[in-house]
């Protein structure tokens, strides 16, 4: 089991250097750069292409290259050409607001998944099916960004149960229970929203399994030693369907990831996703290619931790 | 007279293709006695295990009449927890594949245990794991202290299937019904596995229904055969009386196509024609008339009934009158060829 998680964690290190490099150059291949923005005619070109050589902008990208990654194994991303501050600084409050909108969302898309997929699953081609079918290819059919700005226009404008934007109520003492609740308070509508249209994928996965599962062998079996209908739904299928479910983790966490650039923007949610397209549109490489890489390793470490579940909950693929 | 355990009375078990009801199995009627195997023999698609599955309440699209008295009880009649209480703790089976009839999540102490569990619930848990460890050595497990906390996918076949009975026999069952439990096992785990059962009914003294399209099976372990053809039984004879004067045309052609060791053939017999499927059976007259086609029509009867040719032997239609094999059309074509 260790020597498995061991192996398995050992394989990311390639993973995160192949990661790192096509991050980079592709961050070199966009078009114009920190400064190009402030072309005018106050300021001389020559200044500016001054401080691009001073920077070591124009060295070879391997050199570059070189820099960025050792300043990243000493916990230094650089600074934002920007902001002014050290990117780490930047991304610190932000990564964490961004981390609990990520759970407080898994937590919400689970329990509304897994209850319909159950009820789908058990009670396939009935009513209740249909209805739920219906609900996820209302899920899969509707864009995210559209479907978060009609929550917002409805629960945030019109009918004023939630703040439309940021992260916490200005003006709070970090640390007491209202600095917690508003915290809360306004990630809700956010994660809400993500949860209810992007939980389709789970809701149609369990159903499967368990359609599927219900026509297994062993379920005979089970009825044949007398097992109630109740108890075979619970100790035989469930368990057999919710596995698929417990992998698919993983990719859940790189769904999210995608997901939260929208949802950060819409809902003005000072997270990593609103930072990425902020620095997308100034140029900010430092910030750019931190908050890029920082996505990466999420993606990496959610396959890795579906794979570590799995092997923990399925004895088929238990390593010794 | 034996004690009748099981008494089937005109069972008839229909499957719902499109808008209508068809029978897989049609207006059956059979005892099974204490202390007596019972083999159920037929091609693949006779309603052999659509027959196993009705008696022990496990169809759910099914449509079931008549009754299946088990000791007086109707198992067809009765409610799920009524029948929860029966399955496991009365009827155990035995199923066709134990690589697929395990579940693969749950350890195999536990499955069986599931099965003391569910009977008696008083039972605590060392004297649970007494109980399977006993099992385990019962069905000739070898290490059950290590097997007991084994997924089925780490066992082999023969092992699976040992635990498979283990579970069907956890509550030593009045009445055992083995659903081909050799069909998935080669040949040397087959007779091993033959031999436990032979060995627990012995011990158990339970009525063993088993089903089986091995006529080789059927020799070694059964009392009593009923050979089912289409949904009926054609012919029922004890063992004995079934190989040496076997009767209706369909049981003589079965055991025609078995090879022989101790007599030399050139060719086996193959019986012509195909099992019909369920929507296209006939209905009326002799289901088998349509596979023996160079006997004629007005050797069949026209509503052919099970009749009792010698004291517990009964064969259906009177066609066996007439029946010969074709010989002389065979010889033809080994000519030819």
């Amino acid at each position: 089991m260790w020597k498995f998680t061991l192996r398995r964690t050992l394989i990311m290190i390639p993973q995160l250097i192949v990661l790192s490099i096509l991050i980079f150059v592709l961050a070199q291949l966009m078009p114009g750069d920190a400064l190009s923005g402030q072309v005018g005619p106050d300021v001389d070109p020559k200044r500016l292409d001054e401080i691009r050589e001073q920077m070591g902008w124009n060295d070879p990208w391997h050199e570059q290259y070189g820099r960025w990654v050792g300043g990243i194994l000493q916990g230094d991303f650089g600074d934002s050409y920007r902001f002014k501050i050290p990117v780490s600084e930047l991304i610190g409050q932000r990564i964490v607001n961004s981390f609990w909108l990520s759970v407080a969302t898994l937590i919400l898309s689970y329990l509304i998944a897994i209850p319909l997929g159950i009820t789908s699953g058990r009670y396939n081609d009935s009513w209740r099916d249909q209805l739920i079918t219906g609900y996820s290819y209302i899920g899969f059919a509707t864009p995210l960004f559209i479907f978060a700005l009609v929550m917002l226009w409805l629960f945030g404008f019109t009918l004023q149960w939630f703040p439309t934007s940021g992260s916490v109520t200005p003006g709070l003492e970090p640390g007491t229970f209202e600095y917690v609740m508003s915290k809360l308070y306004h990630l809700l509508l956010p994660a809400l929203s993500t949860a209810l249209i992007t939980t389709y994928g789970t809701i149609q996965y369990l159903r499967n399994e368990i359609v599927d599962t219900k026509q297994k062998d062993f379920i005979i079996t089970a009825r044949a030693k007398g097992a109630s209908e109740s108890r075979v739904y619970n100790r035989h299928i469930l368990r057999n369907s919710l596995l698929p479910i417990a992998a698919f983790f993983g990719f859940e966490i790189t769904n999210l990831i995608g997901g939260s650039i929208f949802i950060e923007n819409i809902f003005g949610y000072p997270g990593m996703g609103q930072l990425l397209v902020e620095s997308i549109t100034l140029r900010d490489y430092t910030v750019l290619t931190a908050t890029t890489l920082l996505f990466g390793v999420a993606s990496i470490l959610g396959a890795l931790l579906s794979d570590i579940i799995l092997s923990i909950v399925d004895p088929r693929i238990r390593i010794k | 007279m034996a004690e009748k355990l099981l008494d089937i009375k005109n069972l008839t078990t229909s499957f719902r293709i499109k808008d209508d009801y068809h029978a897989a199995v049609d207006n059956l009627s059979l005892t099974v006695n204490k202390n007596e195997v019972l083999a159920i023999v037929g091609e693949s698609g006779c309603g052999k295990s659509a027959l196993a599955f009705s008696i022990m309440g496990l169809h759910t699209r099914a449509k079931i009449e008549g009754d299946i008295l088990y000791k007086g009880n109707n198992i067809a009649k009765m409610s799920p927890s009524e029948l929860n209480k029966v399955r496991g703790n009365d009827l155990g089976m035995i199923f066709q594949d134990p690589l697929t009839s395990l579940n693969p999540l749950m350890e195999v102490g536990e499955q069986i245990g599931e099965t003391l569990y569910l009977h008696n619930k008083n039972m605590s848990k060392n004297a649970r794991r007494e109980k399977v460890l006993d099992l385990l050595n019962k069905v000739g497990i070898p290490r059950a202290e290590h097997v007991i906390n084994q997924f089925p996918h780490e066992l082999s076949g023969g092992m699976r299937q040992r635990v498979m009975i283990a579970m069907a026999i956890a509550n030593k069952p009045e009445l055992l019904i083995a659903d081909e439990p050799t069909t998935a096992l080669d040949v040397t785990i087959q007779s091993q596995i033959l031999d436990l059962i032979n060995k627990l009914k012995d011990e158990m003294d339970s009525g063993i229904v088993l089903i089986t399209h091995d006529l080789g099976v059927v020799a070694e372990m059964a009392d009593r055969v009923a050979v089912m053809y289409a949904g009926q039984i054609v012919e029922v004879a004890d063992v004995k009386t079934l190989f040496e004067s076997p009767l209706h045309p369909y049981t003589r052609s079965l055991l025609n196509s078995v090879p022989n060791a101790n007599t030399e053939q050139d060719e086996l017999h193959v019986i012509q024609g195909i099992v019909p499927s369920l929507q296209n059976l006939p209905r009326e007259g002799c289901r088998f008339g349509a596979r023996i086609p160079w006997i004629d029509e007005s050797a069949h009867e026209k509503h052919p009934e099970l009749k009792e040719v010698a004291p517990g032997h009964q064969v259906r239609c009177t066609c066996y009158k007439h029946f010969s094999f074709p010989d002389e059309s065979k010889e033809e074509q080994h000519v030819l060829s």
